[in-house]
């Protein structure tokens, strides 16, 4: 462990590989949130897939670098609209539809129709879920961290 | 089923190996390895969801376990844990061991849901009409936000919940105010 290093987080080697890895990582978990519905995965899983690509940058990358990508800051702000969103989609459905949590976007006809927006509400509730789980476990993982380092000073 | 039990008898020794051994980093790598010991049995108890779910959870927990393992030294607890105690946690054992037997032997095959051999229950309808009522493909997520979406809300709420706890307690802000010299200072921090 190089914590006394003036250069923050791990190796050149490891920094350049997580540089690369990260986006892609970034990408399934964007595309287990989204196809959630018809294929396993859903709101939960996709969400800590994020919040692990995150947590990479931030773990190779030192603070510095996590603070360009994603501030911890913006983390726990996205993370508390998360349930906020969820729950004006559950209002929404009280005025718009016929009661709290109703599907009132859903088609008249044919809702199996298998698109990707064949949901109705429970793809802005996948969301919704993606944003609170990737964005409050990444900002966990960031006060853990921040406290670890205070304890080694 | 054939590849289940042997899974089964591995979770269990990664649990005792977990318990007994000395070094706090095997000890989190051995819990690591019952995680996903038991993603691969919800994998092969047709589960594919759970198995995602329980693979990438684990994954996030180790991580953060070995972070905050690494470079502690723990103490061992080491000493005689008396006799009477053993006895007494042994025989409730054997006596739940017994117990829960006679309970077993009604049970379905493992894997296998009870509500199987009941004709019209609510999980049936879930799966016959997920696709018709909600248009989703998922049978699990079809229950997950619309048939038990409520579960779900409920569910959100309480990991940010524990979230901004963790946060709060957390926070490099009361870490700061620990470090100001004097007795007042300290009181003055907790204050804000």
């Amino acid at each position: 462990m190089t914590g006394k290093a003036p250069q923050h987080g791990m190796s050149l080697i490891v920094r350049t590989v997580t540089r690369w890895l990260s986006s892609f990582i970034l990408l399934f978990g964007v595309f287990m949130v989204l196809y959630g519905h018809h294929s396993p995965g859903g709101g939960f899983a996709g969400g800590v897939v994020i919040a692990c690509a995150f947590i990479l940058v931030r773990l190779a990358g030192g603070k510095p670098e996590s603070a360009q990508t994603l501030p911890d800051i913006t983390a726990e702000t996205l993370g508390i609209l998360g349930p906020i969103l969820f729950l004006l989609v559950a209002l929404a459905g009280m005025w718009l539809g016929e009661a709290f949590l109703d599907n009132f976007l859903l088609a008249e006809e044919n809702p199996g129709g298998g698109g990707l927006l064949s949901g109705g509400t429970i793809q802005l509730c996948e969301l919704a879920i993606g944003f609170a789980v990737s964005m409050s476990l990444f900002a966990a993982f960031a006060a853990l961290s921040a406290s670890d380092v205070s304890k080694e000073e | 089923m054939t590849l289940l039990a042997p899974l089964l008898v591995l979770m269990v020794i990664g649990a005792v190996i977990a318990i007994e051994i000395e070094d706090l980093l095997s000890a989190v790598v051995a819990v690591g390895a019952v995680g996903f010991l038991l993603a691969m049995a919800f994998l092969l108890l047709g589960a594919p969801d759970l198995a995602i779910t329980q693979l990438v959870v684990e994954v996030l927990c180790l991580v953060i376990l070995i972070r905050a393992t690494i470079g502690r030294r723990a103490k061992p607890v080491t000493g005689n844990r008396g006799f009477i105690g053993l006895a007494a946690s042994g025989g409730l054992l054997i006596a739940i061991l017994l117990i829960s037997l006679g309970a077993m032997a009604t049970y379905p095959t493992f894997g296998r849901s009870v509500l199987d051999r009941l004709v019209d229950v609510p999980s049936h309808t879930y799966l016959r009409e997920s696709v018709q009522s909600t248009g989703v493909g998922n049978a699990v997520t079809a229950i997950l936000l619309d048939f038990r979406a409520y579960d779900t809300l409920g569910e959100v709420t309480v990991l940010i919940c524990a979230v901004i706890g963790a946060i709060a307690v957390l926070r490099p802000v009361a870490r700061v105010g620990k470090r100001e010299p004097g007795e007042k200072g300290e009181e003055q921090s907790h204050d804000r």
